[in-house]
């Protein structure tokens, strides 16, 4: 199983991904996949610099499956994080419209 | 309503101070995540999926105008311009920045608001009847004494490191619109048979992954030793709560262990050596509280107003929303009005700043400035003459504020879910607005009935799901989102443990399984009269499981 290394940032909090060039990204299409476990551990560990740096929070591993459209994260939960956003729409400022239309179920 | 002295006002500017300075610690590398983690959750601030997310207190749940404006510009300024109203009367920022929550808590110091234990293994913000001061049948206003429970327990040296976090709530009428008993103490005041009043303590309620239905401890305690006996009970929990255990560390699991009657015999020993201490509360304090929340000053109205039932019957799509939003006053000619925060495919919960805005202009010119948050994650407006109802209900609708679904199946309690939070196992919120699609209907919604659908996104259940009538829990299978379903549960007088229906469904097929539910239902059920609930009691979980499992089965046929 593909790994990669996700954090957050610490002002904002929003996730980011550790990236080949040993930088980080808040696009998961940027970060670096790991096929082996040294690898992945590697790169762990490379990332806690940051941490020290007080740049990032608590970087971890996460599973990427890797398909014919592109890699993507095997939980539900890591697809919702690297979407950096709740999955229905949370643009309350359009909630006008919005309500009006008819939206099927 | 209660106003700061200056007491208050100077630690809450302290507390707020100290925070900027720790947030600017931890900025500088002198404090480390595992340093910064306790000190930011005292202060209400998690770290959650997207951002940071501050929960900030609503002491008994009550708001005037001024803080309702102060929290849609802090939803403006700081957040994405909206804020979430959740089942413990607090609201929910879901994207603040670490850097501007030091001036978010001075903005809301500004108006007497805090985060103060919000999270945190301490006395949690204490919660009450959103009809406090309202009801007729009410034995006495439970926010006086929710005021006197919050000064007693914010930064309690004792209790601010306690096994778990600890939530108390108080109602003053037999009907429970507060959850009362699936707290760790549940108050309810009472009046004894002499005629005294004073309080029922249930100690030991809670959800989460062992929902316990509170018992009764003792049956009254007289007012003037709420705090001793209280202060006791913590005691013996604080000793003798669960550390080494995080799932069995909340009192539910110690009362459940030494047994109620033991753990009540433990309480009263600790009680006698302290009742008579500092912890005595002094007519003079309450007294002095208790003007704080002297009623408003009311018209003399006529309790029959012919304009409104004319209005009633005129538009039935008012009528409608009256039946549904509107609860009776003591007072006659007054109402209070529920403003659901569920319109169809909403979040729940969810306002955006320009709608807390009217909803504070309208507390201004229709309810003496007041606005209540309620545990069902709607906001309430207490005191409105009748005569105004159509006025203000038209504003509502507006604003989109009018949605006729209280205790209706739209009604949904949702937490965040896996939208926003780090614990949760599935989404919460777009399986609410999916089912709130589903019932849009009006006819369909009144056809129905009263129904409580509760949703959790995981089993700490903050969508309270154990206590739905129907409960959906989102549970995580090997990384994907799953949800089972309970039936039969109450959080109200009648309160019961949701009992779970079988195997969980997919995302897709949740709505789909929800709604044979309803049509068995409505197929089982003797009369219209007859609620989901009392249908459910009578005839049991099975013809359910039957229909929705053959159901299901059929579907998966016809797709194949």
């Amino acid at each position: 199983m593909n790994q990669m290394v996700t954090a957050q940032w610490l002002l904002g909090g929003e996730s980011i991904y550790w990236t080949s060039a040993g930088k980080w990204s808040e696009s998961f299409a940027d970060g670096a996949l790991f096929a082996d476990q040294a690898g992945a551990d590697a790169a762990l560990a490379a990332s806690q610099e940051f941490v020290k740096q007080r740049v990032v929070v608590g970087p971890y591993l996460i599973e990427v499956e890797v398909d014919s459209e592109g890699p993507k994260p095997t939980s539900a939960r890591e697809r919702i994080r690297a979407a950096h956003n709740a999955t229905f729409d949370i643009d309350h400022g359009s909630w006008t419209a919005r309500i009006s239309d008819s939206i099927s179920d | 309503m209660y106003r700061y002295d200056q007491f208050d006002a100077t630690f809450v500017r302290e507390r707020t101070e100290q925070f900027r300075g720790q947030v600017v610690r931890r900025l500088a590398g002198e404090l480390t995540e595992e340093e910064f983690r306790p000190l930011r959750l005292k202060n209400g601030l998690y770290l959650q999926l997207h951002a940071y997310m501050l929960r900030v207190a609503i002491p008994y749940g009550e708001l005037n105008s001024k803080q309702m404006r102060k929290l849609a510009f802090i939803a403006r300024r700081y957040d994405k311009g909206y804020g979430h109203f959740t089942t413990r009367q607090n609201i929910q920022y879901n994207w603040p920045r670490l850097d501007d929550v030091p001036d978010i808590l001075k903005h809301l110091a500004d108006v007497e608001m805090h985060a103060i234990q919000t999270s945190g293994n301490c006395i949690r913000n204490v919660t009450a009847d959103h009809l406090a001061g309202v009801a007729a049948d009410e034995v006495e206003d439970p926010r006086v004494w929710g005021e006197i429970i919050r000064q007693w327990s914010t930064l309690h040296p004792e209790f601010s490191y306690l096994p778990r976090k600890f939530k108390i709530a108080l109602i003053a009428t037999d009907q429970d619109r507060a959850a009362l008993r699936t707290h760790d103490i549940g108050l309810k005041i009472v009046r004894n048979e002499a005629g005294e009043v004073g309080f029922a303590f249930y100690t030991g309620g809670g959800q989460g992954r062992t929902p316990i239905i509170g018992p009764l401890v003792k049956a009254f305690v007289k007012k003037e030793d709420l705090l001793s006996y209280l202060d006791a009970t913590l005691r013996v929990y604080n000793m003798h709560g669960r550390r080494d255990n995080i799932y069995k560390a909340r009192i539910k699991i110690l009362v459940q262990a030494l047994g109620p009657e033991e753990f009540g015999r433990q309480v009263e020993e600790e009680w006698l050596r302290i009742k008579d201490s500092v912890l005595k509360l002094p007519d003079a304090e309450v007294a002095r509280i208790r003007a704080y929340f002297a009623d408003p000053d009311y018209e003399k109205l006529p309790a029959f107003w012919p304009e409104f039932e004319a209005q009633k019957k005129n538009d039935a799509e008012f009528g409608r929303w009256v039946r549904a939003n509107t609860d009776p006053h003591k007072i006659d000619g007054y109402a209070a009005v529920t403003i659901s925060l569920k319109p169809v495919g909403m979040a729940p919960g969810d306002i955006t700043a320009d709608q807390m805005d009217v909803v504070a202009d309208l507390a201004d010119e229709y309810s003496f400035g007041e606005v209540r948050a309620t545990h069902r994650q709607n906001l309430l407006l207490p005191h409105v003459r009748k005569q105004d109802l159509y006025h203000l209900w038209q504003r509502l609708k507006a604003v989109k504020l009018a949605e006729p679904n209280i205790g209706l199946i739209s009604d949904i309690i949702a937490c965040p879910g896996l939208d926003y939070c780090n614990l949760a196992n599935a989404r919460s919120i777009p399986v609410a607005q999916r089912i709130s699609r589903r019932f849009s209907d009006p006819k369909r919604l009144a056809e129905i009935g009263e129904l409580r659908l509760n949703i959790s996104g995981c089993i700490n259940a903050c969508g309270h799901h154990h206590v739905g009538h129907i409960g959906i829990l989102g549970v995580d299978k090997k990384g994907d989102e799953f949800y089972q379903v309970t039936l039969g549960g109450s959080s109200a007088e009648d309160i019961s443990i949701g009992k779970i229906l079988g195997p969980a469904f997919s995302y897709d097929d949740i709505t789909d399984a929800i709604e044979t539910v309803i049509d068995t239902y409505i197929g089982l059920r003797n009369d219209a009269s007859e609620r989901f609930i009392d249908t459910y009691r009578r005839v049991g979980i099975e013809p359910f499981k039957e229909k929705v499992y053959g159901s299901l089965k059929e579907r998966r046929s016809a797709a194949e």
